[in-house]
């Protein structure tokens, strides 16, 4: 098991009182932007990119993991004790969660929901380290058109199957593409979509366009819908969890974790499906009707299954280069900053930073469980923050961000940009996922397109040479097709989910869901 | 910016949250949160009320820029204050709304109302809370038409 070597190196090199400190930090910045909703991990990620500047990658990917397991922590506190989900994937956590609260019983939904998400973030990345090098091996001999048929089908099962409309999905990933065709061309050097502009010459700095979207957007959106009536919170305290609470939760824990690891690791991830598949199953296998009412397994398994995916989500990540969530992306982003080559080599050439990190997400798991069961009676403090505050303290960062990219007020402009790009898409409901995913995936597609075709000296049947790209456009194929074939068969009345399971709660939270943000 | 109100005259639950109050002769508005502030606020209201055949108009205001806001009462507090005013025997009414500052929502009230005396609960300031938070009871008191008394807890009336 010489992986698992690596592993225990990596764990002694994220064991410094630095790196642990940096995990801490990132644990409680998470777990900060995942309880407020619509502040999610993509954002403060998106954030701190500047961070990296002054950071070693392996510092600045410890504080990203942390945000990123701690923003998926933050998110059930949310939807426990107020029904409003921090983010999309906590939607399934605020059915059975917020009803166990109004029956007095919130500090165990929270406690199996914080155990839950260490016991699978925890296995999760274990999983991680064991699939992500084989994957890797393979990954490295595929060729440049297989490669772009697996970036296609990860945009096009993002964006035509996950969101709630394929066509405002589309809408979206082509913006994004556009933005990232901004620039020069890598082979021609002519300069594209630059307006005339000089300064649009080089391509557009991601900081800038991710706290655009995600920062601006977000708070000019809170900022026209400033008033609302407050909603009520239910106390807690302490959150603790009774010896038949641990025997009612361990087996949903686990099939959360089995459920949630596959889902976040093919390259259509997303932790909305297994989420919602797990509290479908527990519901099933549940014995008595306390289902509806607040049953503890609809909190334990759908939490594991939202962190488990959390986890997988770094097996495309890391041995492929391929982001599937937002905050993904923005890490991606990040790691092109410092001018390594995501993609399969990463496990060769970088090995120190990936079992570093693999080695500080165990850690960060840990610190969640340790930092988050006592601190949930404050974490439900911030929800009591009035917006214009927190908002003005967001922009505040994300201009100073922007600014420090090049220390240019072009950017300034540009970010201003972006925000009311971000504003617009908030209004007419257009998913972010997919506008991130091609700005960041873009290039790196139009790098194995051209590299593709000019294999096959312009020849389109190029991209058809391989036949593990012959498969994938396959399943593009099926995943595009099969739900419209589906709908015309069976007909209307054919729901494709349980209208019970999506009732009043769903419909209330999910306008609420966070960066990813569907029908608002 | 529209300031919503809901008052609590058109219920959906059915329960009348005004007590005949067209008998009242002038109105003692109580600006109330459902804490020790307000309770002290509204037990001087009723008390003033009542010696003079007036009725109360219970205020609940809030700025609703955060997510949670504990002075802004739920459906219980509501259901108690107006089961506590029933019980006072007073014309009463309960009002809710959201809007840009508390203290303009209380004036707005008071204003549009016969309104006699306004009766509001003093929380403690420090001077850089005050600083930073402003302080609804100053801005009552300044701007409000007609007398003001001002209640700290522990103050019984009468």
């Amino acid at each position: 098991m010489g992986d698992f070597d690596l592993l225990w190196g990596g764990l002694q090199q994220a064991a410094t009182p630095e790196n642990l400190l940096f995990a801490a930090v990132g644990v409680l910045l998470g777990t900060f932007v995942g309880v407020l909703p619509g502040i999610g991990p993509a954002m403060a990620v998106a954030l701190l990119l500047p961070v990296t500047f002054g950071l070693e990658p392996t510092q600045a990917f410890i504080m990203f993991a942390g945000i990123y397991y701690g923003g998926m922590y933050g998110g059930s506190t949310t939807s426990i004790l107020l029904n409003t989900p921090g983010e999309s994937a906590s939607v399934m956590t605020a059915l059975e969660g917020n009803k166990m609260a109004k029956r007095g019983r919130a500090a165990q939904a929270l406690a199996t929901a914080a155990v839950g998400s260490f016991v699978a973030g925890t296995i999760g990345t274990l999983l991680v380290a064991f699939f992500a090098p084989p994957l890797a091996d393979v990954a490295v001999q595929i060729g440049a058109p297989s490669y772009f048929a697996i970036m296609l089908l990860a945009l096009v099962m993002t964006t035509a199957v996950l969101g709630s409309s394929a066509l405002r999905g589309f809408i979206a990933l082509f913006l994004g593409l556009t933005i990232g065709l901004v620039g020069l061309d890598p082979n021609t050097a002519q300069a594209r979509l630059d307006l005339g502009l000089p300064q649009l010459i080089d391509p557009l700095d991601i900081v800038v366009v991710a706290v655009g979207i995600f920062a601006l957007g977000e708070a000019l959106w809170v900022a026209a819908h400033l008033r609302r009536s407050p909603l009520q919170i239910i106390p807690v305290g302490q959150p603790f969890m009774g010896k038949d609470d641990w025997r009612r939760s361990w087996k949903p824990w686990l099939r959360g974790t089995a459920l949630g690891f596959p889902f976040g690791a093919i390259p259509a991830g997303g932790a909305e499906i297994p989420t919602f598949l797990s509290y479908v199953s527990e519901r099933k296998l549940a014995k008595n009707d306390e289902f509806g009412k607040g049953a503890i397994e609809g909190v334990a398994g759908p939490e594991a299954a939202n962190n488990a995916s959390a986890a997988g989500m770094f097996v495309p990540m890391l041995a492929l280069g391929l982001p599937v969530t937002a905050t993904a992306s923005v890490m991606l982003a990040a790691l092109q900053g410092y001018g390594i080559q995501p993609g399969p080599q990463l496990m060769t050439d970088q090995a120190d930073l990936v079992w570093t990190l693999l080695a500080s997400l165990l850690i960060g798991n840990l610190l969640l469980l340790v930092l988050n069961l006592p601190l949930a009676p404050l974490w439900a403090k911030l929800l009591r923050i009035p917006r214009p505050q927190l908002y003005a303290g967001i922009l505040f960062f994300a201009c100073l961000g922007a600014y420090a990219t090049n220390l240019d007020p072009f950017d300034v402009g540009l970010l201003l940009v972006f925000g009311l790009l971000g504003l617009m898409m908030r209004r007419f409901g257009l998913p972010v996922l997919p506008l991130i995913l091609g700005v960041i995936l873009g290039p790196l597609m139009e790098g194995k397109l051209r590299e593709a075709l000019s294999i096959s000296g312009g020849d389109f049947s190029g991209l058809v040479s391989e036949p593990l790209a012959v498969v994938v456009y396959a399943i593009i194929a099926l995943a595009v097709l099969a739900p419209v074939v589906v709908s015309r068969v069976r007909g209307p009345q054919a729901p494709a989910v349980p209208a019970s399971a999506t009732d009043g709660a769903v419909a209330d939270a999910a306008p609420e869901s966070d960066d990813e943000k569907v029908g608002r | 910016m529209s300031d919503q109100t809901h008052d609590r005259t058109q219920d959906q639950a059915g329960t009348p949250a005004s007590h005949d109050a067209s008998s009242a002769k002038g109105w003692v508005v109580v600006a109330w949160a459902p804490d020790e502030f307000g309770a002290v606020a509204l037990a001087h209201g009723v008390f003033e009320a009542r010696d003079r055949g007036r009725g109360v108009l219970v205020v609940n205001a809030t700025k609703g820029d955060a997510l949670v806001d504990d002075r802004y009462a739920g459906p219980e507090a509501l259901q108690q204050v107006e089961r506590e005013l029933a019980a006072a025997g007073v014309p009463f009414e309960v009002r809710q709304s959201v809007g840009g500052d508390v203290a303009d929502q209380v004036l707005q009230v008071t204003s549009e109302v016969d309104a006699r005396l306004v009766v509001i609960g003093l929380r403690r300031r420090t001077p850089v809370g005050k600083l930073l938070m402003g302080s609804v009871a100053q801005r009552i008191l300044l701007a409000a038409t007609c007398p003001v008394l001002a209640v700290k807890p522990g103050e019984q009336p009468g």
